[in-house]
């Protein structure tokens, strides 16, 4: 016996989960469907960098839009998500990349995007103090902060669920198929039936678009995170550098995260990462260079999560240029946590009205694929 | 004085260098094969020939003379070509069979055809009332100073719980003329019922008169309490007393000393980091690498040996580390092999060696009470997580150890679960009314033991370093 819902969302990572829950907001009975379970990869697994700082442009606007969910966080889901806003910072460590910064700043300034702003020295430091005295200024964007991503990915999918979205994790969604105007998806020995169909996939999705006749360019790949013993509070902001991989937040509990996009090797279909130490030995000398409080810390443990990686670093987002009903939301390539509440939102938009005031179209798969609907 | 390893390419690399480690280095290293043994202590013997070629206990009585056959084997591995460091501690091992080791403060890495794990056992985290205070320690950790250093209390002392452990550290204890006020047995009754039709082999194996003439040993000098049901350690800031039950009647003692102990379960780190597949074990109540008969895991390459394998003490972890050794000498040279002792003889020699273990595993099944602790007993160290933290978490949705990170950052210390691990899966599984197996265990990973930022710091870089991408 086929279950008819409202919209069948496949993937529970915070994206999925997000979509589910404003689906439920708006009034529909969604089905979610998580192969693992809800935040298993990276949505669980990253940073937790909530930033809209150094972001491609395209995106921006589904960006401040994020922010906007993200400062009432608590008021959504019942969860503060340890949501917290220091700011996040960009540090330009020679004269050359501040001069990167100033024209990034003027740039984003004519787009009339105000959210970044250019920082010399004193304010660097005044942020920042512990960051090395010979780096000349930056970029801050003071709304931006940072969240437990396992934490808030959890709070989206159980609040979801409260709502009155069914949801189904430890079964992968299989048998994917369009019939009579409706999108059917077994789960296990179940089968359910929708008009839409939201591909959430996370690193699986690229394979679900493809089946569907919507190659994209898209790779898997498991950005590497350490985190270290707990050691006195020195930093509130996250830390990002201009020219290097790094990344750097110190938490409540004084363990200190360290990442910044190196790396591991993913073995996708065993849910496996194996690390390259060599590239994190790379992050560890650069906070050691950047941060002397940090040289005695321990590297407690280190991980990385498995997602998909767009070719030209941009998510693909919207609905299908071939199918009716079908809707994407993957490829956040490597900065997709940020942009899961708001994206959410603006998907749940797309399918009850059929368009949204935040403006996505760069994002859309038709950049690959010509409209054929 | 730290001393890297010779060569990035080795064979086999053996982990650990306890029983099933020394043998295993030793048989691999006579085939002539380039072998590595790394150990993270300063003198090889593991826990069980802890501090054999340095200890200052020489009365050879004291420490029994099962002790001693560890200088055999200590004896048979320097005869031979193996390299061996020590106070070496391993912190990565992948399944490429890419090993990271951390010697002397600095790090490197080496690269091995086979890897035979022997790292050991753990004692069974005892998670009691008042089991964090100061003057509460597990029996292992008394045994590790009266080992290295001779050392035995002597403040008042209450040893608790059960096993043959206990009683060798009694009774070690008592030679040494150490303290014992007390000894409290948690041992349950109807265990006695239960590992009778399993009595045979016991009584048949070497275990039974030792651990008989030993328990009388002990039982002659210090008063023995059976049949404890319940057991809590307090004190302000510090242990004072120890108050348990026995046959339905409460009693409390003053005490500065509590030893815990009630076994010890495999020590699955560095395995389970390497992605080898595990299973609860429904008799030693504990995760178990899935292995075959020659110890080969689930990872290609990635051997394990010894208590690591499964609980079965040391003479078993001598012959299974003479297994997987001879086994990838079978893989790498084969004719090589021919020179060792046969597969055929050596799995005879496991049989007797493992004989009795079910019997010892019965009777000193830990009771459910003081392996699933309530209310505000603390289960996880690290983070003081208590038993009702860990259950209201999952009556509003966690619903496994790793899920319950998000929730509690439970496993997500210093100890990556070691003092927690097994509670939180138990007392999880009891809470949703499924299997352990169906529960799960916290995904672990590398730096299987913490390292310094500036070591990792000082590690050789790879090219691909200097990228104008930030992202978070």
């Amino acid at each position: 016996m086929t279950l008819n819902v409202d919209a069948i969302v496949i993937g529970g990572g915070i994206h999925g989960c997000s979509t589910a829950l404003h689906l439920c907001l708006a009034g529909l009975k969604p089905l979610l469907i998580e192969k693992d379970y809800a935040g298993r990869h990276a949505s669980g697994v990253n940073a937790g960098g909530v930033r809209q700082l150094a972001r491609h442009i395209p995106e921006i606007p589904l960006s401040i839009r994020s922010m906007g969910i993200w400062e009432k966080i608590s008021d959504l889901l019942d969860d503060d998500c340890s949501f917290e806003s220091y700011g996040q910072v960009l540090v330009a460590e020679s004269e050359e990349e501040l001069a990167v910064c100033r024209a990034r700043v003027a740039e984003l300034n004519a787009l009339g995007f105000t959210h970044e702003e250019l920082i010399d020295a004193a304010e660097l430091r005044r942020l920042v103090p512990a960051v090395a005295e010979t780096c000349p200024g930056g970029v801050v964007s003071r709304r931006d902060g940072a969240a437990n991503p396992a934490q808030t990915t959890t709070a989206f999918r159980r609040k979801a669920e409260q709502l009155g979205a069914t949801v189904r994790e430890g079964v992968a969604a299989s048998n994917i198929r369009h019939r009579e105007g409706l999108w059917h998806v077994d789960v296990g020995p179940e089968s359910f039936a929708a008009p839409v169909l939201v591909n959430a996939a996370g690193a699986w999705a690229g394979k679900i678009a493809a089946d569907l006749g919507e190659p994209v360019p898209v790779e898997t790949v498991a950005p590497m995170l350490m985190i270290t013993s707990r050691v006195p509070h020195f930093i509130d902001p996250v830390v990002i550098l201009r020219g290097r991989k790094l990344s750097f937040k110190q938490f409540k509990n004084g363990t200190v995260l360290i990442g910044g996009g190196h790396l591991a090797t993913p073995y996708q279909d065993r849910n496996e990462t194996v690390l390259d130490w060599k590239s994190l030995a790379t992050s560890a000398q650069t906070v050691f260079e950047l941060f002397p409080v940090m040289r005695s810390a321990a590297i407690v443990r280190a991980w990385a999560g498995i997602e998909a990686k767009m070719k030209d670093d941009i998510p693909v987002f919207g609905p299908s240029s071939r199918h009716k009903g079908l809707y994407h939301q993957f490829g956040f390539s490597l900065h997709g946590f940020q942009l899961g509440p708001g994206a959410g939102a603006v998907m749940a938009e797309l399918i009850v009205n059929g368009g949204s005031q935040t403006r996505i179209s760069e994002l859309g798969i038709d950049r690959f694929h010509p409209i054929t609907l | 004085m730290s001393v890297a390893p010779k060569r990035e390419d080795y064979d086999v690399v053996v982990i650990g260098a306890g029983p099933a480690g020394l043998a295993a280095a030793a048989t691999s290293a006579e085939a002539g094969l380039a072998t590595l043994l790394l150990d993270e202590n300063i003198g090889p013997g593991g826990q069980v020939f802890r501090a054999i070629s340095s200890t200052p206990v020489t009365d050879r009585n004291q420490l029994g003379t099962d002790y001693w056959v560890g200088a055999d084997l200590v004896q048979a591995l320097r005869a031979g070509n193996a390299e061996v460091i020590h106070r070496a501690t391993v912190w990565s091992l992948d399944r490429n069979l890419d090993i990271a080791v951390s010697i002397g403060g600095a790090s490197a890495f080496v690269k091995a055809k086979r890897v035979i794990l022997a790292t050991g056992a753990l004692e069974r985290p005892f998670p009691i009332p008042g089991w964090t205070l100061p003057g509460v320690m597990t029996a292992g950790a008394a045994q590790t100073m009266l080992k290295s250093s001779a050392l035995v209390p002597d403040g008042r002392t209450v040893i608790a719980g059960q096993g043959p452990l206990l009683w060798l550290l009694a009774a070690q204890i008592l030679r040494l003329g150490g303290r014992i006020d007390r000894i409290l047995d948690t041992t349950e009754r109807g265990n006695y019922v239960a590992a009778l039709p399993h009595a045979f082999a016991f009584l048949t194996s070497p275990y039974f008169t030792k651990g008989l003439s030993m328990m009388r040993e002990v039982k002659a000098k210090v008063q023995v309490v059976s049949g404890i049901t319940e057991l809590a350690a307090s004190g302000d800031g510090q242990l004072a007393s120890v108050s348990y039950v026995a046959g339905g009647k409460r009693e409390t003692i003053p005490a500065d000393l509590l030893l815990l102990h009630q076994g010890v379960v495999p020590n699955v780190n560095l395995a389970m980091a390497a992605g080898v597949e595990h299973r609860w074990d429904d008799l030693q109540l504990c995760w178990s690498p899935v292995l075959d008969a020659s110890g080969s895991s689930s990872v290609a390459g990635i051997a394990i040996a010894g208590d690591g394998a499964g609980i079965g003490g040391a003479n078993a972890a001598v012959v299974r580390g003479r297994i997987a050794a001879r086994a990838a000498v079978e893989a790498l040279t084969p004719a090589a092999a021919a020179k060792l002792p046969a597969m055929a003889t050596l799995r005879s020699d496991l049989a007797k060696a493992e004989r009795g273990r079910v019997f010892l595993d019965t009777l000193f099944r830990p009771a459910p009470q003081f392996r699933i602790p309530a209310g505000d007993t603390i289960v996880c160290r690290c983070e003081e997580v208590t038993a009702k933290d860990v259950l209201d978490s999952v009556a509003i949705g966690a619903t496994g150890p790793n899920q319950l990170k998000a929730y509690r950052r439970t496993g997500m210390g210093p100890c990556q679960g070691r003092l927690c691990g097994l509670t939180v899966t138990e007392l999880m599984a009891q809470a949703r009314g499924k299997t352990p197996q169906e529960i799960g265990y916290y995904r672990l990973r590398a730096p299987v033991k913490p390292i310094t930022l500036a070591e990792l710091a000082a590690v050789p870089k790879s090219e691909d370093d200097v990228k104008a991408v930030v992202r978070g």
